[in-house]
C-alpha cells in the first residue's frame, strides 16, 4: 500500500471509530471531531515520534488539542494506535470514564495536555515548546486550534510570544472548518484574513487542503525544516467531514447522533 | 543570606537564585514586572531560564503550565490582582485542574498597592485562590519566614499562591525559626482572646496585644501564614483556651482569613469571633497609613474587636 492509501485508510478508520464513540453516547461534538481526522492520521501514523507502549517517553513529540471538544477523534486515534483498547471508546462521557468530552491528560493515556477552555491549550503548547527550546531538544510540540477558538484573545497572546521568541519547536494547525456554535465564523466575528494575521505575528504560514493527507504530510516536512520561527498550517476543512448527516452543517458542532445514524455513516464511508 | 532589614523582593530573588542552583528545572515566567519584583537579578544569573511574555498575564499562566507539563518548575509573578482575578480560569484549569506544578507570586497584596490605587488593589485575591481545589496560599510576614518556607514550597508538588510584600518590613521572627507549610506560627501566648493575623496585620496584632495588656486583657497572637490549607488544630486549640477569636487580614473580611477561621469554628467549636479587615469595599489610591486607617486595619481596630469579643463571651 502506498503512503497516501495507508494514511487515507487510517483517517477513514479514525472517522469510523469517532462515529461509534459518539454514537454510543447518542450526542457529541461530531463536526469538529471529523474535520481533524486527516491531520490526526498524518500526525499519529506518519510524523510524530511516539510509542504507545511508552506513552511517557520523555523525548517523544507532544500533541495538544487546544480545541479540546474534538476529544472523540483523539480517543479514536489513540485506540487505533494501540494506546488502549477500542472497547473503551464506548465509555465516552459515561460515569467514571477515562474519556471525557474534552481531552484530559490525567484521565486518558496518550493525552499530553488538559484542554477545554478555549485558547488555554494553545498557550500551554507554547509553554511546552518553550521548554523544548530552552533544552535545545530535537522533538516538537504539535497543536491544533479551532477557527472559532481563534477569536479568543489568549490565542493571540500566545501567538505573539511564540513569534517573538522564534519558537521553531512548535508546529500548529488551525482546523478552519468555517463554522462555530452560533453559525458561520465569517458572520459572527470574521477571523479573515487568517494567513495574513499569522504572518503578521511572525509565523511561517501554509494554507492547504486539510483533507489531503499528502498535502498535510508535505506541509509538516516544510514546517520541520523551517528554522527560527513557529509554523502555522491552516487546514481548509469541512465540518463533519465524512458523515452524511453532519458534513458542512453549521449545526454539527454538538448534535444528537444515534447508533443508527453512526452505523449508516460508517457504512457509507466504505471499506 | 541576610534576612533582616531588607526588602522582601530582594530576599525573594536571592532565594530564587539559590534554589535555581539546586534545581536545574527552575524557571521564572514574568509579565513585564521584572523590574518591580527585581527578578532582573535572576535573569542576570540565569538568562536562559527567564521567560518574559510581556503584558499578557493569561499567556504567562498558560506558558507556565506548559513548562511544568515538560518537567520545569516555573515561578510566575505579577501584581496580586493580575495574578488572580485576571487569570482565574487559566489558574483553575491549565494549572490546578491539569494537576501541574506552578508557583504563582502576587506582589503588593491588598492595600499595599497604595499609590497604584483601586484598580491594582486586590482585596479578594485570597478568596479567589481559596476556591480552587489543591491550591496552597502562603503569605509571608518577613524575610525569615519567606526563606524558612521556600524549600517546602519547592518540595510541595502542586499550585502555590505566594502573596508577597515587596517592601521592607521590620522582622517578626528570629533567624532560624522553623516553619511548616500549613501549620500556624504562634508568636505570643495569651488567655483572654486569640488574634489570628496574616501578612502586614501581624505587626498591628502585636501592637494591639500590648495595648490590650495595659487594660488587663491577655491576648495570643498567632500568625496564619498558610491560609489554605488552614491549620484547624491551631485554631481549635486557641478557641478551647480563650473562647474569643479575632482575625486580622489585609483583605476583605469575606472569603479570606476571617472566613476560613470562621468555617473551622462554626463546624467544630462555635466560640465568639470578630473579623478585622476591609468591610466589602473596593480599594482606592493612597498611602499605606491613610489606607490602614480608612479601611480599619490599625492596631486600634484590632483592640476594639478584641474588647468586643471579650465582652461578648461574658
Amino acid at each position: 500500500m502506498d503512503k497516501r492509501a495507508y494514511l487515507e485508510a487510517q483517517a477513514k478508520e479514525i472517522r469510523k471509530e469517532t462515529l461509534r464513540c459518539i454514537g454510543s453516547l447518542g450526542v457529541g461534538h461530531v463536526g469538529g471531531s471529523l474535520s481533524i481526522a486527516d491531520v490526526l492520521a498524518v500526525l499519529y501514523f506518519d510524523k510524530m515520534h511516539i510509542d504507545p507502549k511508552q506513552p511517557n517517553l520523555p523525548e517523544r513529540d507532544r500533541f495538544v488539542l487546544s480545541k479540546g471538544h474534538g476529544g472523540p477523534a483523539v480517543y479514536a486515534t489513540l485506540a487505533i494506535k494501540g494506546y488502549f483498547d477500542r472497547s473503551l471508546l464506548s465509555t465516552l462521557n459515561q460515569s467514571n470514564t477515562d474519556l471525557p468530552s474534552h481531552t484530559d491528560k490525567n484521565k486518558t493515556i496518550g493525552v499530553d495536555m488538559t484542554t477545554g477552555s478555549l485558547g488555554q491549550g494553545f498557550s500551554a503548547a507554547v509553554g511546552m515548546a518553550t521548554a523544548l527550546q530552552i533544552d535545545k531538544a530535537e522533538n516538537k510540540v504539535y497543536a491544533i486550534i479551532g477557527d472559532g477558538e481563534s477569536q479568543e484573545g489568549q490565542i493571540w497572546e500566545a501567538a505573539m510570544f511564540a513569534g517573538s521568541r522564534g519558537l521553531d519547536t512548535l508546529i500548529a494547525f488551525t482546523d478552519f472548518n468555517k463554522f462555530q456554535i452560533d453559525g458561520a465564523v465569517s458572520d459572527i466575528n470574521d477571523i479573515a484574513p487568517l494567513d495574513k494575521k499569522w504572518e503578521a505575528f511572525r509565523w511561517h504560514v501554509q494554507v492547504i487542503d486539510g483533507h489531503d493527507v499528502m498535502a498535510i504530510s508535505d506541509a509538516i516536512d516544510v514546517a520541520k525544516n523551517t528554522k527560527g520561527m513557529p509554523s502555522m498550517i491552516i487546514l481548509n476543512t469541512v465540518k463533519g467531514k465524512g458523515a452524511f448527516f453532519a458534513e458542512g452543517q453549521a449545526g454539527s458542532h454538538n448534535m444528537p447522533v444515534s447508533m443508527e445514524m453512526a452505523n449508516e455513516a460508517i457504512e457509507r464511508l466504505g471499506k | 543570606m541576610k534576612l533582616h532589614d531588607r526588602q522582601l523582593r530582594d530576599i525573594y530573588v536571592d532565594l530564587l537564585i539559590e534554589a535555581a542552583k539546586k534545581h536545574p528545572n527552575l524557571v521564572i515566567v514574568e509579565a513585564d514586572l521584572m523590574k518591580a519584583a527585581k527578578t532582573t537579578g535572576f535573569a542576570e544569573v540565569f538568562p536562559e531560564r527567564t521567560v518574559n511574555v510581556g503584558v499578557a498575564e493569561a499567556n504567562m499562566i498558560g506558558v507556565a503550565a506548559g513548562l511544568s507539563n515538560m518537567g520545569k518548575l516555573p515561578f510566575t509573578h505579577t501584581f496580586t490582582p493580575f495574578a488572580t482575578r485576571r487569570v482565574y480560569d487559566q489558574v483553575m484549569l491549565s494549572v490546578a485542574y491539569a494537576q501541574l506544578n506552578v508557583k504563582m507570586v502576587g506582589s503588593d497584596p491588598g492595600i499595599m498597592a497604595t499609590l497604584n490605587g483601586g484598580t491594582h488593589m486586590s482585596l479578594e485575591d485570597v478568596g479567589i485562590m481559596r476556591n480552587i481545589p489543591t491550591m496552597t496560599i502562603f503569605e509571608p510576614v518577613d524575610g525569615v519566614q519567606l526563606a524558612g518556607m521556600f524549600d517546602q514550597i519547592i518540595e510541595h508538588y502542586g499550585p502555590v499562591y505566594i502573596r508577597l510584600l515587596r517592601q521592607e518590613f521590620p522582622s517578626i521572627f528570629e533567624e532560624g525559626t522553623q516553619f511548616t507549610l500549613g501549620k500556624a506560627s504562634k508568636i505570643k501566648d495569651g488567655s483572654d482572646v486569640s488574634i489570628f493575623a496574616t501578612g502586614i496585620m501581624v505587626h498591628e496584632a502585636l501592637q494591639a496585644r500590648e495595648i490590650l495588656a495595659k487594660e488587663g486583657i491577655s491576648a495570643s497572637v498567632v500568625n496564619i501564614h498558610t491560609v489554605k490549607p488552614i491549620d484547624k488544630e491551631a485554631i481549635l486549640e486557641e478557641a478551647k483556651k480563650t473562647r474569643a477569636i479575632v482575625t486580622a487580614e489585609n483583605h476583605n473580611i469575606i472569603n479570606g482569613l476571617g472566613s476560613a477561621v470562621a468555617e473551622v469554628l462554626v463546624e467544630h467549636d462555635p466560640v465568639v469571633m470578630e473579623r478585622v479587615g476591609t468591610k466589602d469595599h473596593f480599594g482606592e489610591v493612597g498611602k499605606k497609613e491613610f489606607l490602614m486607617e480608612k479601611f480599619g486595619l490599625l492596631a486600634s481596630d484590632i483592640v476594639i474587636a478584641a474588647r468586643r469579643a471579650v465582652e461578648r463571651k461574658r
